[in-house]
């Protein structure tokens, strides 16, 4: 019986691990990995196929992670069941583990709408993990015509990845819009022209009726001819491990502000769970790497018996980078705004005296103020507001404030 | 108009190889001299404006910069050199007084430098500091001449209130107003550290620095600027300045422009006033006048301090501190002739006074004569600038010296003599907030730390080495000097022998 | 442990420490020859307003969200000390987004970069040395 059993081998169990160590230096600890990797980290697939980063230097940690946190790692299993009951998951090799604490960290899985003759596309891809991608990389020529389901951030990270080594990429979303998850009107009308200098072709409020063969036919009539699809319509929390022990579920697994189940002594992180958003108060599923990072750790240091351990201040981000136009994105967009287009395109928006989002594209330097400023809650009357937004500075502090942060220990 | 136009003295030379132009010469110099040429990304400098403080030259990163003396010239004259016919030019455009600050530049002599140190040899020994007691302390005020006994025979109480110091050297009196806050905390902060005292000048004390009341002289002076009773009480000492070597016989003015914020406060005068200190004081017309002030302030602080007068070093100085001595003061403080000042007529600046060195001997002789030395305490200021000096000062017979360009120096002045203009770009000779954060006090405090430190270790070797153990035996100690390359009348003056006597 | 602390109050805007990061982190022994007609990539800035001005650089957070938000896991924390390890980062820049204090930034490559205390340059944190009012000092609190 190990004392801690961690279903999942992505960054909500690194963080996971982590957190159990900085209390619980000794605890057994065993990670079950769906994967036959060492841990890496999911979002870097697509930079792989650009080749800023290589197999070696994409692992999320050092080779050496499990020994020196003495963790058990059982690789290409997954969990089939949890009983709560007998404190025991069962692997889907009919393994059994009993555990004290357990996390599922789980994940999500990529969802792909029904489409007539998707059976008969002899390439087709999802772009999720990294056999995705290598399977991807492996199928790609310099000639290949793509054909990407999906322009959001899988899609057109994908996009993006492979754009050096396929002939020609064409997106197709159902949305009038790209990156219509994290971008207004405005913003994204800024990206699609960026994109479509970088040579993506993108079909937009349309999807695909069917396939037949090599060909694509869409809902507006239209075809497109492709060798490669890639579908990246999105993805959904994986729940029913936790739902179907009893576990309460929404979208992804509820969890409380500890990162705890309804079941007892079952913890839950990152992708597969939804949590409450800081800016605007509603539960939902926030699938982010930090977001599971932190989970993951909160949950560790809480299941190693950190009774004060607590991730309360989770918020939408993103940060991305398309054909070296860097994107940030955070909050929610409602309120108030505050448009500048000097150095590319930034909105602000606020709202009782908070800011609650923003969406900048170009200039990004010091974007964490703002993302601080919304996870802080910080009033606006306490700072310079016109200041601030004009450019995210500490400047904008009180003089009291900014002595805090660059005279003490943080 | 070409008739005013003068050929900047010295030039700002830059290395271009050197040059990154990171622009910190443009943005640290308060007169504007530098600024980047935008079309070619170089940095250009106007020389006219330089007033070589050398603030530039110190920050910039890659040491491209140097000031060098302009070798333009008018046509040779030994009767009318270039600042003779300068002061002309400047004089018939400006129809004004010429202003200077600091000390007395003019190469007069310095006795001083004609003063050479013995050392024991063979027939009595030297000391090592090192490995002996060597006492650098001294009291300053009245000593009394006799014990006194009560009716049991046991000794009575008759010391005079004493002043005590670890090393014989002071601060000297520069008032809050001539030089910044920052300056100010530095001195305080460093006296109270090094246990001897700073002077606050005529500009009253500044609330947040009553708290150095222990290590503080109180400066009453002809304006009588922020004197009050909490004033008197703070310090440690009481100083009456009658007059300043920079400047004998005239008064002060501080422009309006620094009368502002605090220093307006402390002086208890209006914002934007000029800050006149007449040339006399208005009730002190004798000796006798004098002693009213003299004893006007034991009064009020209830005997318990020190009252120090304050001269210029003048042609009858040994008088008028035989006077002194007799108005009551404890101590008497000689300024020379070349003691610095934050504005000064530059005719009297140059050509008023006389050198520290003849007038201290002068007086100590005269004190002695009269059998009054021990009423008083000498102390001697006017451009003091090593531990040799205070060593010959105190063979001379003063007790202690004042500092004050010295300690500038160690705040970081690089005696461009500038200080009227108030925009010192070193923070100290200046009231602009933004030119006052260039002097970190916490930096200020350490290093005048270190000065008088080192000089108090090099005041012991050279103690050591004449096989003299205390300040008190050197005092007055002219054996112990010896003059070189002076007239018969000179070491007359000085009481000292010539060298090979 | 050891850390960069800014006092605006001796601040003089002089932007000296931002040369001394850039020479220190440039690898070259004489700054003139080093930064000569190079665009600057310093990891401290100053950020100036009217009169007043500040150096910020990395703070090296006890809890530091760089270090969790990081996608790669090329930034750390040992010892108190974040560094990053450019080899690891792709320059997604999720550290920028996170980080409270702006302290971040990419290097001229599009790699981050970010103050090390000098750790990888032998010496005591040059910004340190070279702030000529010690606006900017090393040392414990």
């Amino acid at each position: 019986m190990s004392k801690y059993v961690i279903i999942g081998n992505s960054a909500a169990a690194i963080g996971c691990v982590e957190g159990i160590r900085s209390v619980d230096s000794t605890g057994d600890i065993t990670i079950v990995s769906s994967e036959e990797h060492h841990v890496y980290s999911r979002p870097l697939i697509s930079y792989l196929l650009q080749k800023k980063t290589d197999l070696k230097r994409m692992k999320y940690r050092p080779e050496s992670f499990y020994d020196e946190n003495h963790c058990d790692i059982i690789y290409k299993n997954t969990a089939a069941s949890i009983d709560p009951e007998k404190k025991s998951v069962y692997l889907s090799t009919g393994r059994s583990l009993s555990y004290e604490k357990l996390l599922v960290a789980v994940g999500s899985s990529p969802f792909i709408p029904p489409m007539a003759g998707l059976e008969s596309v002899p390439k087709r891809f999802a772009f999720s993990c990294l056999d995705d991608a290598l399977a991807l990389e492996k199928a790609l020529t310099p000639t290949s015509r793509v054909l990407i389901i999906g322009a959001g951030l899988i899609g057109l990270k994908c996009a993006e990845g492979i754009s050096g080594m396929a002939g020609s990429i064409t997106i197709v979303d159902m949305s009038p819009r790209v990156l219509s998850s994290i971008l207004d009107e405005d913003s994204s009308k800024i990206v699609q022209q960026h994109l479509e200098e970088h040579g993506l072709k993108l079909i937009l409020s349309d999807s695909v009726d069917s396939f037949a063969g090599g060909r694509a036919i869409l809902k507006s009539g239209q075809s497109v001819d492709f060798d490669i699809l890639v579908t990246a319509v999105g993805v959904r929390a994986n729940i029913s491990l936790v739902k179907d022990a009893g576990g309460e579920c929404g979208r992804g697994i509820t969890i409380d502000s500890s990162c705890k189940t309804s079941l007892p002594e079952v913890y839950a992180a990152g992708d597969c769970t939804e949590s409450v958003d800081v800016v605007t108060g509603q539960t939902r599923v926030m699938a982010l790497l930090p977001n599971a990072y932190m989970q993951g750790y909160c949950a560790g240091r809480s299941m190693a018996g950190d009774a004060e351990a607590g991730f309360t201040n989770a918020m939408p981000m993103n940060s991305i980078g398309l054909f070296g136009l860097h994107i940030m994105t955070a909050g929610s967009y409602e309120g108030e705004t505050y448009d500048s287009y000097d150095n590319g395109f930034k909105r602000l928006f606020y709202k009782d005296n908070r800011l609650v989002g923003f969406i900048i594209a170009g200039d990004t330097s010091k974007t964490g103020i703002y993302t601080s400023l919304i996870r802080n809650r910080v009033p606006l009357d306490t700072i310079d507001f016109p200041l601030i937004c004009e450019r995210p500075t500490l400047m904008a502090f009180s003089k009291e404030t900014r002595k805090e942060f660059l005279g003490c220990a943080r | 108009m070409p008739i005013n136009f003068l050929c900047p003295e010295y030039e700002v030379v830059r290395d271009y190889d050197r040059c990154i132009a990171c622009r910190v010469c443009e943005r640290q110099c308060a007169n504007n001299v530098h600024s980047l040429i935008k079309e070619s990304g170089k940095m250009f400098a106007d020389s006219s404006k330089c007033v070589v403080c050398h603030r530039c030259v110190s920050l910039c990163p890659t040491r491209a910069l140097k000031i060098v003396k302009s070798d333009h010239s008018f046509r040779q004259n030994a009767n009318w050199s270039a600042k003779a016919i300068t002061e002309i030019y400047k004089q018939a455009d400006s129809g004004g007084v010429l202003l200077s600050s600091m000390g007395n530049p003019e190469a007069y002599p310095n006795y001083f430098d004609r003063l050479l140190i013995n050392a024991s040899q063979v027939t009595n020994p030297s000391i090592d500091p090192l490995r002996e007691p060597m006492e650098t302390s001294v009291f300053l005020g009245k000593k009394p001449t006799e014990l006194v006994r009560d009716e049991n025979g046991r000794l009575q109480n008759n010391l005079a209130p004493q002043l005590h110091l670890n090393v014989p050297v002071m601060f000297s009196a520069m008032s809050y107003g001539s030089i910044s806050y920052n300056a100010h905390e530095s001195l305080a902060r460093a006296a109270e550290a090094l246990g001897i005292y700073y002077n606050t000048g005529e500009g009253g004390l500044h609330e947040d620095f009553y708290k150095y009341g222990r290590n503080t002289i109180v400066q009453v002076a002809s304006g009588r600027f922020g004197v009050h009773k909490a004033f008197l009480e703070s310090g440690a000492a009481i100083e009456i300045k009658m007059g300043q070597g920079a400047k004998p016989g005239i008064g002060g003015h501080l422009p309006g422009a620094k009368i502002v914020g605090d220093v307006s406060r402390t002086r208890m005068i209006p914002e934007g006033g000029d800050a006149i200190s007449p040339a006399p004081h208005h009730d002190i017309y004798s000796i006798e006048d004098l002693r009213q002030l003299v004893y006007s302030l034991k009064e009020a602080t209830e005997y318990k301090k020190p009252v120090i007068v304050k001269i210029a070093a003048v042609h009858n100085v040994s008088a008028i501190a035989s006077g002194i001595a007799r108005s009551g003061a404890d101590i008497i403080a000689i300024d020379g002739f070349r003691g610095g000042t934050g504005a000064a007529p530059t005719r009297i600046r140059d050509n008023v006074g006389i050198p520290i060195e003849l007038a201290l001997a002068s007086v100590d002789k005269r004190l002695r004569d009269e059998g009054i030395r021990d009423e008083v305490s000498l102390v001697c200021a006017g451009s003091i600038r090593s531990s040799a000096d205070v060593v010959k000062a105190v063979a001379l017979g003063a007790d202690a010296v004042y500092i004050g360009t010295a300690a500038l120096l160690a705040l970081g002045c690089h005696l461009c003599r500038n200080c009227q203009s108030g925009k010192c770009n070193w923070g100290i000779a200046t009231q602009d907030s933004q030119l006052t954060k260039r002097l970190n006090p916490d930096i200020g405090c350490k290093r005048l730390i270190n000065l008088v430190s080192a000089w108090d270790h090099e005041i012991k070797e050279m103690m050591g080495g004449m096989g003299i153990n205390s300040i008190e035996a050197l005092r007055g100690n002219r054996l112990m000097l010896r003059g070189i390359g002076m007239t018969e009348k000179e070491l007359e003056i000085l009481g000292v022998r010539h060298a090979g006597e | 442990m050891k850390r960069v602390y800014v006092n605006e109050n001796w601040c003089l805007a002089c932007h000296l420490c931002e040369y001394y990061c850039a020479f220190a982190n440039s690898g070259g022994h004489d700054m003139a020859t080093a930064l000569k007609g190079v665009k600057l990539h310093p990891r401290i800035s100053v950020e100036e307003k009217d009169l007043v001005s500040f150096a910020v650089s990395c703070r090296h957070c006890q809890e530091p969200l760089c270090v969790k938000s990081c996608i790669t896991g090329a930034l750390t924390k040992t010892d108190g000390l974040i560094s990053i390890d450019r080899d690891k980062c792709v320059g997604c820049q999720t550290c920028v987004l996170v980080c409270p204090y702006g302290a971040i930034s990419p290097a001229e490559d599009g790699v981050m970069q970010k103050c090390e205390l000098c750790t990888k340059n032998g010496c005591e944190p040059r910004c340190v040395q070279g702030c000529p009012n010690a606006a900017i000092v090393y040392e414990e609190r």
